[in-house]
């Protein structure tokens, strides 16, 4: 089969207006970030809160927390997506609800559900970070805040989520990464994020392989360039003299 | 809500379940044997075979699965001609499952690896000690051992895998998902008809990692 090699092929026109290829990768890769990090930062929010709630004492606290994980871990992302995106929507209040399908343009709507449907799905990987971190801290530290007379707020701020949050890094960045990777569902419900804008190259230009080669590169950067950037903050808050060996 | 067309319909559901399972459990087989390969690879002596696994893995960790399935759908029909010289047909199945076995094989090698990593060299040491060769004490002892400790990390990824094999969707693909989607289009309960496929993955993936965790205790030292 003649299969025409050629790289140069992002440097040339798509045919529409006076983009070339690699515009439609720059614009697919900035709507990539717009979602993973939007979403991080509710997801980072909600999980700690899920997480704090988990180790509370009390029953109906953690058994919320508890089921709003099981909830969100055994459903399928893209079933989650599509609830999110075409189900939702028509419960919403009726002035809501016409703000979401005829105000919004489309790629704001689904941009939205993207958001709401991951940063609620890694909240609940969060949440069992943070449960994870507050566990492994020695029971003493708890009961030294309490003894020195602080309140359950207090303790959790200024005692177990600073030591609990520095355990948790490697595992935390993991989901960070995951975050870029899953908002690639995106592109089933018509965004144009990465993963749909090579889609769009691959089928213009007949060009697949490098469309995907170039989709590959990219998401294998990113991935290596989050992964310093944590290890650095990792670094940073280290505390002298705890675990890791940090000076 | 009106569920009342979901019994009717459960015959193709059901044919979209069994495809889910079918594609679940070749995916399965083929990437922990492919995965078991590379774990072994990678802790192999040869710095080319080690570094080789080490770049599989890292390479299909760092990219998103839904990439990786549509991908192979436009790629392993030409890759198959050029080495073959003429068309071959091949299906979204075929696809699909290709990508799931390589995309799955780099995770189920790192389980693997950590399995292998728990049990002790004297283990090791003691099966060459006896005259036996590396493959016989990978296969008669080793592995062995180890599959019996990763057994509850690789169900866990399996039900993980389960979930995501309903991103077969961006290829067409009929799964349990796609099927409960067209179905419910067509008697005009789209909504019920996608809550109802939720319900049943919920109750899957639950029941499948409640077990897992049960199966954790008693193997529990």
């Amino acid at each position: 089969m003649n299969y025409n090699w050629d790289w140069n092929i992002f440097f040339k026109s798509t045919g529409i207006g006076s983009e070339i290829y690699l515009d439609w990768f720059v614009s697919g890769l900035g709507w990539t970030i717009a979602v993973a990090l939007m979403a991080w930062i509710i997801a980072l929010l909600l999980g700690s809160v899920l997480g704090v709630m988990r180790t509370l004492p009390g029953k109906v606290l953690p058994a919320i927390a508890t089921a709003y994980v099981e909830l969100f871990r055994n459903v399928p992302l893209l079933v989650q997506l599509f609830m999110w995106y075409f189900v939702v929507p028509d419960y919403l209040p009726e002035p809501l609800q016409i703000w979401f399908k005829q105000d919004l343009n489309p790629a704001t709507s689904a941009y939205i559900s993207v958001v709401v449907c991951l940063a609620l799905f890694t909240a609940a990987r969060v949440c069992e970070q943070v449960r994870t971190g507050i566990q492994a801290l020695p029971r003493g530290q708890s009961a030294a805040a309490l003894a020195v007379g602080f309140s359950i707020g207090q303790t959790y701020r200024h005692v177990l989520l600073p030591q609990a949050f520095r355990i948790i890094i490697p595992p935390l960045t993991s989901e960070f990464l995951n975050i870029f990777k899953n908002s690639s569902v995106a592109s089933l419900i018509g965004l144009m994020e990465l993963l749909a804008q090579t889609k769009q190259t691959a089928e213009f230009s007949a060009n697949i392989f490098e469309a995907f080669t170039l989709a590959t590169v990219i998401y294998f950067v990113l991935n290596m360039s989050l992964m310093t950037l944590m290890s650095l903050v990792e670094k940073k808050v280290r505390i002298p003299g705890m675990m890791g060996g940090a000076k | 809500m009106d569920f009342s067309q979901i019994i009717p319909s459960l015959p193709s559901l059901w044919d979209g379940m069994k495809l889910t399972l079918q594609l679940l459990l070749l995916a399965v087989a083929g990437g922990i044997a492919l995965g078991t390969v590379l774990a072994l690879a990678r802790m192999s002596n040869s710095a080319l075979l080690s570094g080789f696994a080490k770049a599989y893995v890292n390479y299909f960790r760092s990219i998103p699965l839904l990439l990786v399935i549509t991908w192979f759908y436009l790629a392993v029909p030409m890759i198959l001609n050029w080495i073959t010289g003429e068309f071959v047909a091949v299906g979204a199945f075929t696809s699909c499952l290709v990508a799931f076995v390589m995309f799955e094989a780099a995770y189920y090698c790192e389980i693997v690896r950590a399995g292998i990593q728990s049990i002790s060299k004297g283990q090791i040491n003691a099966a060459y000690a006896v005259g036996m060769t590396y493959s016989q004490a990978m296969r008669l002892i080793i592995l062995p051992q180890a599959f019996r400790k990763m057994t509850p990390l690789l169900l866990q990824q399996t039900i993980i895998l389960f979930q995501d094999t309903s991103l077969v969707y961006a290829v067409g693909l009929i799964d349990f998902l796609n099927a409960a989607r067209a179905r419910g289009d067509i008697m005009g309960q789209s909504h019920e008809f996608l809550i109802f496929a939720g319900a049943v993955y919920f109750v899957i993936s639950f029941g499948a990692s409640s077990l897992v965790k049960r199966l954790q205790k008693r193997l529990a030292v």
